[in-house]
């Protein structure tokens, strides 16, 4: 872990002048990927950023406060169809987006009642339960999924003589680095310590004067607030919603990529993201291998590497920091 | 009358499958504070290896029992060889319950991997459309035969654990694990041997809902998650109560579905769930907890 000095050097986004530069060049270059005029790469590039922006969210909620949740795939789907919804209604993108995510954060929040009361797997089951029961209410009710015939979500338009995909890449780009940005400084701030505080003991945490109640309830709405988010962006990029796009399988995917990214750690919430958009594809023909490449993984992490790749990522870097001398 | 008789006969059939299902969940809960989240997918394998060996021509009588057998032998694989390496590094009760996730991943893309994703249709003994009728409340082959078969694992459960020395040492076990070590018990043996028997208890149900819901490698699902609210129901520590409230859930559905929508019939067990946990989050006949600092 870096050694922090002062009050000031906490707050600070960066800390190293070249960690600055590092990220600075990721930045840089994923702006320019455009240039390099493939589709393919643009999509997956956009696919990682939608994905991004929610398992940034369930990591400030299980990686922060350490509060399970297996519920991710409803909040996408009330996400994604609270889109569609204002959307062809003629609300403006931006409006669109916000509602979903504002809705997906109500239903956080309800969520994130019996969480003032359970713990551990009992938070695990009930959770679990509400992602199921959003699915099989949306495969019951027609008015909202659209029944059989699925529902239609036009896609995101062409601005600024770009083409489609491009435009919709620049768009991801820059709410998943808003996103990133947004949740550092919650992380850092007193609400971020308070999260730490409760993840690491509630009840001193209350007897220290961090009002669990809300704080709580805040991780939740705020969590899901991201997935909501994630849920109408991928409405936008694949058009076309139907209930089987928000199974338990979904959530579990979601989860996966914030245990192997690293808990606690918005670095590998992003890395974790890419690691299970990019690792199906590079399976290629084998789909059926994908969960057991994933559950293989997960055993791997948690045994020997519990910080993820981040964590890993966090060791090599201090190994090469003094090298060769040691 | 007779319509509700019949509800809650077949009610009570399917509760029966969510008991037995329900009943693996407690037993590993107890005695490990484990949530096993992998646990249709043991079954679903078992189920599945049944199927594979009945292909070969050889008979139910013999494949059922080698099924159960296998299911063991997988969980206790996982015991021995993920969770008590996983132990000795101090991974958190929360990461050992993601250990079981990973395990329900990794079978779930093996099955798929081995057997297709194509849904098959297991030979089973028993007849899904042979029915007897009493007096106008009609009940099939496979019901019937899935009750009794249920109760008598239940009774032998009972037996086992109450009144043998292994379930002595399991009781020992769960109650409290140090003291247990210290007076002598092989706990490991003890624990990987209530994973077995889950596990084995998982596979039974699969074998009696194969016929009935045809055979693809995500097939438990469902029937898992039921399980899983029928022990909530009936308290995550209670072995009676896990059948209790499998019963209560199975006919609680049954009847929703016949006198209300058979929409959401299955989304009833969620929101028992959900109640059920807000309000008394030890289950009906589970002991309450108090947390100590």
């Amino acid at each position: 872990m870096d050694l922090v000095e002062s009050y000031k050097e906490e707050l600070r986004l960066v800390r190293k002048p070249w960690t600055g530069a590092g990220i600075g060049a990721v930045v840089i270059a994923l702006a320019l990927l455009p240039l390099l005029k493939t589709d393919y790469l643009l999509y997956m590039g956009t696919v990682v950023f939608i994905y991004a922006i929610g398992v940034i969210g369930q990591n400030i909620l299980i990686g922060y406060t350490g509060q399970i949740s297996f519920g991710q795939a409803g909040f996408l789907a009330i996400g994604a169809y609270t889109f569609g919804h204002a959307y062809a209604h003629g609300f403006g993108i931006a409006v669109g987006i916000l509602a979903a995510g504002m809705m997906a954060g109500v239903f956080g929040l309800i969520v994130g009642f019996p969480s003032l009361r359970l713990k551990g797997p009992y938070l695990a089951i009930a959770t679990m339960g509400f992602g199921v029961a959003i699915y099989q209410i949306l495969l019951n009710t027609d008015a909202i999924s659209g029944g059989r015939m699925g529902f239609t979500v036009e896609k995101f338009p062409a601005l600024f003589g770009l083409s489609q995909t491009t435009t919709f890449y620049y768009f991801t780009y820059l709410l998943a680095i808003f996103f990133t940005i947004i949740s550092y400084n919650t992380i850092s701030s007193y609400v971020g310590r308070a999260f730490i505080a409760i993840r690491d003991n509630d009840i001193s945490a209350e007897a220290m004067g961090v009002n669990l109640a809300r704080y709580k309830l805040l991780s939740f709405s705020l969590s899901s607030f991201y997935l909501g988010v994630q849920g109408a962006l991928f409405a936008m990029l694949v058009g076309f919603l139907e209930p089987n796009s928000f199974t338990f399988m979904e959530s579990i995917n979601i989860f996966v990529a914030v245990i192997i990214g690293g808990l606690a750690s918005i670095g590998g919430a992003i890395m974790g993201a890419v690691f299970i958009i990019v690792v199906p594809q590079l399976v290629g023909g084998m789909k059926e291998l994908v969960p057991v490449i994933f559950g293989v993984t997960v055993l791997v992490i948690l045994i020997f590497e519990p910080q993820g790749i981040a964590g890993r990522w966090l060791k090599i870097r201090l190994f090469f920091r003094n090298w060769p001398f040691r | 009358m007779e319509k509700f008789f019949q509800y809650v006969i077949s009610g009570l059939s399917t509760g029966s499958v969510y008991a037995l299902v329900a009943l693996g969940i407690v037993i590993i809960y107890r005695s490990t504070r484990i949530l096993n989240f992998a646990h249709g997918d043991m079954a679903t394998a078992g189920t599945f290896f049944a199927f594979t060996l009945l292909g070969m021509n050889i008979v139910p009588a013999l494949s059922f029992p080698l099924a159960l057998l296998f299911g063991a032998a997988l969980a206790m694989l996982f015991y021995f060889f993920i969770l008590i390496p996983a132990q000795r590094r101090s991974v958190t009760g929360l990461g050992q319950i993601i250990l079981t996730v990973g395990l329900s991943l990794i079978l779930q893309g093996a099955i798929a991997y081995l057997c297709g994703t194509d849904t098959k249709s297991l030979d089973f003994p028993l007849s899904d459309s042979k029915l007897w009728n009493f007096r106008g409340v009609v009940i099939s082959e496979l019901n019937l035969g899935t009750l009794v078969i249920s109760l008598v694992a239940a009774i032998l459960l009972y037996l086992l654990v109450q009144k043998t020395r292994l379930g002595l040492a399991m009781r020992a076990t769960s109650e409290n694990l140090p003291a247990a070590q210290t007076l002598g018990i092989p706990t490991r043996m003890v624990l990987s041997l209530s994973w077995g028997l889950a596990a084995a208890f998982s596979v039974l149900a699969g074998l009696f809902l194969a016929p009935a819901l045809l055979l693809d490698p995500f097939f438990m699902l469902e029937p898992f998650l039921k399980g899983f609210a029928a022990a909530v129901l009936g308290g995550l520590q209670s072995l009676p109560g896990a059948i209790v409230g499998a019963l209560i859930l199975g006919v609680a559905e049954s009847l929703a579905g016949g006198y209300i929508t058979i929409a959401f019939k299955n989304t009833l067990a969620f929101l028992i769930i959900i109640v059920v946990l807000l309000f008394r989050p030890e289950g009906l006949l589970g002991k309450e907890f108090k947390e100590r600092v």
